[in-house]
């Protein structure tokens, strides 16, 4: 089950991506701290060695840094108005207050005082404009630039004050601006150098090997609870898992090899973390051509398929089903699993009804890397037996984009989905898998123009709730995230939503 | 001599050229458009015609490779797609690894490869002479990533003695630690490597020994080491060396391979990632540096073997004696 060199690729390209995203400033979701308890004597001085297989291209997260720059970056070197909690909650950070006017359309916030950059420049609004502008520029190749496009414009009344006008009512405004690095105006060489006002400055970075972090003596608020933190990067899952059974590193961020759990479940060494990810693999359907346009034939094929099994093979005990697109970790998370039961006899039915008696055939396209081959051939023998043939065609992620992404030319397809907050798609008709309900549509946009987030979260159920029972796709689980660390490691994070890693409270005995 | 090495610089130039019309064609026949890498789900149109604007994908194919041979009279490699930043930097901290790799791994199977080659041809016909050549002949057949994951789970996992993998972060400001990380690569490399090695250098001290002129000399009085080290050796390194030249190339283009089992940050492992990201100036970039030095390596192959056989001195000039 090891992936290969694509996956930082399209992975990497999904996860900046797919989020157009609605907030909620702490409302719904569970809360709490998810880090792992953290207790006792630990080093202050310690280096952390940590794992991963996402590289930055290079450290500018508006210059096609990809998946690796948010990782080590985001949170550690460079920090937000506002920061998503690794439980999935908002909260303030360079901000330390906002206002919303009462039409909805002007945000004031406030700035934390006392706040200094790495090169020693006091942080002003103007920084702050100059960062939520760099992510709108026209040569920008921010994957949340979109989100941006509500901005009508940004002013500075003073040096503390930023007031933001919108165009339309955005309640996810908040949301999204916690993926917006507050960075000096002045800095220069952002692709190999940082100027941010995060509890780490970069120490060094060699590329196709390592990115060092170490503490900045200037920060604003807790200081880190360790000196240095290595970033080492590895393009091979087994080259990772050696490199933690020789204590080369001390946490793995997202384990993506499941055979090579057990040496480390068996190993009193090391703690295996099942955090929750925001990783969903559809079975995505071309909802406008037959025969997946028929709402009958989709839940047929949705219950045709033994989704517990299917995951069971791939990860063994780790991972969990979701019947919607909606993983745990958002606030408008509901057990859907029982809308589309696995169900031979009814999707036989189902199939019947809408006049497939006998079955029909289909092509599934199938990216090249795992898990993609091994759920296809898994889907192939499952809908083997209510009489749908599948031929599997399996493409590069490039072809992907081409064909299925941009030209929406397919059948079926399977992808993994890797944000959260990204059940917006499905009021897009015009987004590859073309599900189109006027009425989930209107409650998108009502969604987005909520006054509140418990209006928000109640429109964003009933979004959930419609496109399972319309089975707009098959959600074949949501993936796990494990973490791996060794036992003297506490204080990391184990959801890492959309790829963060914040190191400053992980503590070394 | 003189002339010799002029022309050998005239056809290495050339080389060069045509070897840059080769890349550059050949890989804008590969299928797949370099933008697609650099965008996410969820580009506008105007996102794509500005990231091939950005890269000069959009550009006719001419003005493209003029652009890219005047990068290469300038000794710039031109920017990465991917990552915008410049490529010939990187291939340089990247030759920081390779190189001493695959040199080190070279004289170490040199130095294995040749006195047990050698012992083996003079004992043919023994149980240690079949062994030799059993084991060689096993050699050759395993792949370098079996020989890397056997010691990576003996000398790294089991007895800890060796790291499993990476490359300091420092690169060589520390050389015992960076020695120590390149120790088990080399090994794997060197392993393999001699195999090959070893079976050359027997047939080519076989080839000596049943030589006339050996037997001549020994006719005349010599005794069998004074005739070997006289006439044998001379004689036997020619085919050698050039095997040595080979395999030493080989060894360089092979990096992949050993890199990526020992996540090294080499030439080879950032030749794979670049293929797969579409990211043509790095690949160009890569491609014509190895390029370069296969040449330069077959040059100095050639020079040695006229240093040591006089009668190839006339042949590689031009045919006057």
């Amino acid at each position: 089950m090891k992936r290969t060199k694509s996956v930082p690729l399209l992975g990497g390209a999904l996860v900046v991506s797919l989020s157009l995203a609605l907030t909620a400033c702490g409302g719904g979701s569970g809360g709490g701290t998810s880090s792992s308890g953290g207790s006792g004597s630990y080093d202050k001085d310690a280096t952390i060695g940590v794992g991963s297989l996402y590289e930055p291209q290079n450290l500018d997260n508006t210059g096609g840094g990809g998946q690796g720059v948010t990782e080590a970056l985001n949170g550690n070197v460079y920090e937000g108005l506002f920061k998503l909690t690794d439980a999935g909650k908002v909260e303030n950070l360079l901000a330390t207050d906002h206002k919303v006017s009462p039409d909805g359309l002007t945000y004031t916030f406030t700035l934390r005082k006392g706040v200094k950059f790495h090169s020693g420049k006091t942080l002003t609004s103007a920084d702050v404009k100059y960062s939520i502008d760099k992510v709108r520029a026209k040569d920008s190749q921010s994957a949340r630039k979109s989100s941006f496009d509500v901005v009508k414009s940004i002013e500075t009344p003073d040096a503390d004050t930023v007031k933001v006008t919108l165009s339309s009512k955005s309640i996810s405004f908040v949301y999204n601006l916690s993926y917006v690095w507050i960075i000096n105006a002045d800095a220069k060489n952002l692709k190999t150098s940082e100027d941010g006002t995060g509890p780490y400055k970069l120490d060094k970075w060699t590329r196709g090997s390592a990115l060092s972090l170490v503490r900045f003596p200037g920060y604003w608020g807790t200081p880190a609870t360790n000196e240095k933190v290595v970033f080492h990067y590895y393009k091979d899952a087994t080259a990772l898992n050696n490199a933690l059974l020789t204590n080369a590193v001390d946490v793995v961020t997202s384990e993506q090899s499941p055979d090579a759990l057990d040496q480390f479940k068996n190993n009193s060494n090391y703690k295996v973390n099942d955090g929750n990810s925001t990783t969903k693999l559809l079975l995505a359907f071309n909802d406008r051509v037959k025969p997946f346009n028929n709402v009958q034939v989709r839940k047929a094929v949705t219950s045709a398929i033994d989704n517990k099994k299917l995951l069971q093979s791939v990860w063994g005990d780790h991972g969990t089903l979701i019947g919607s697109m909606v993983p745990p970790t958002d606030p408008w998370y509901e057990d859907l699993t029982k809308v589309n039961p696995y169900d031979v006899a009814l999707a036989k039915k189902e199939l019947a009804e809408a006049g497939y008696a006998k079955g029909f055939s289909f092509t599934l396209d199938t990216p090249n890397y795992d898990p993609h081959p091994t759920a296809a051939t898994f889907i192939k023998s499952e809908l083997a037996k209510v009489g749908i043939d599948v031929k599997i065609n399996v493409i590069t992620p490039d072809e992907w984009y081409t064909k299925v992404y941009k030209n929406h030319d397919f059948s079926a397809t399977l992808q993994e989905h890797v944000n959260d907050r990204d059940i917006v798609w499905y009021g897009n008709p015009d987004f590859y898998w073309g599900y189109d309900n006027k009425q989930v549509t209107e409650w998108v946009k009502q969604a987005e123009e909520s006054d509140t987030t418990a209006q928000q979260t109640a429109l964003l159920k009933k979004v959930n709730t419609k496109i399972a029972e319309d089975a707009a796709s098959d959600w074949l689980y949501l993936y796990p995230q494990i973490v791996v660390a060794g036992t003297k490691l506490s204080g990391y994070p184990l959801n890492g939503l959309n790829s963060q890693f914040y190191a400053y409270g992980i503590k070394k005995s | 001599m003189l002339s010799y090495l002029l022309r050998r610089l005239v056809f290495l130039a050339g080389s060069l050229f045509l070897a840059s019309v080769v890349l550059f064609l050949l890989l804008r026949l590969l299928p797949g458009d370099p933008a697609n890498s650099l965008l996410s789900v969820g580009a506008t149109p105007e996102q794509v015609a500005a990231a091939r604007h950005a890269i000069g994908s959009d550009r006719p194919l001419p003005e493209q490779f003029a652009h890219w041979l005047h990068q290469l009279v300038t000794f710039d490699l031109g920017n990465s797609f991917v990552s915008t930043l410049p490529v010939g930097p990187e291939i340089t901290s990247r030759l920081n690894v390779t190189v001493p790799l695959t040199l080190l791994a070279f004289l170490l199977a040199v130095v294995v490869a040749v006195p047990v080659g050698y012992a083996a041809a003079l004992r043919a016909n023994t149980r240690f002479g079949t062994l030799i050549s059993g084991v060689s002949q096993l050699g050759i057949a395993v792949p370098v990533f079996w020989v890397g994951m056997i010691l990576i789970t003996v000398f790294a996992l089991r007895l800890g003695v060796l790291p499993a993998g990476g490359f300091p972060q420092d690169g060589w400001e520390r050389p015992g630690e960076a020695l120590n990380s390149l120790a088990l690569p080399v090994i794997t490399v060197a392993l393999v490597m001699s195999a090959s090695l070893i079976r050359y250098v027997r047939s080519a001290a076989l080839d000596v020994l049943g030589s006339d002129y050996l037997r001549t000399a020994r006719a005349l009085g010599s005794s069998f080491t004074r005739a070997m080290w006289r006439h044998g050796l001379r004689n036997g390194a020619v085919p050698v060396i050039s095997v040595l030249g080979i395999e030493l190339a080989t060894t360089l283009l092979g990096a992949v391979v050993v890199e990526t089992v020992f996540a090294l940050p080499g030439l080879g492992s950032m030749l794979a990632q670049a293929v797969a990201q579409h990211d043509y100036p790095v690949v160009q970039g890569v491609l014509f540096v190895s390029t370069f030095a296969v040449l330069v390596i077959g040059f100095l192959s050639d020079l040695a073997q006229r240093l040591i056989d006089p009668r190839l001195r006339g042949r590689l000039s031009g045919g006057t004696r």
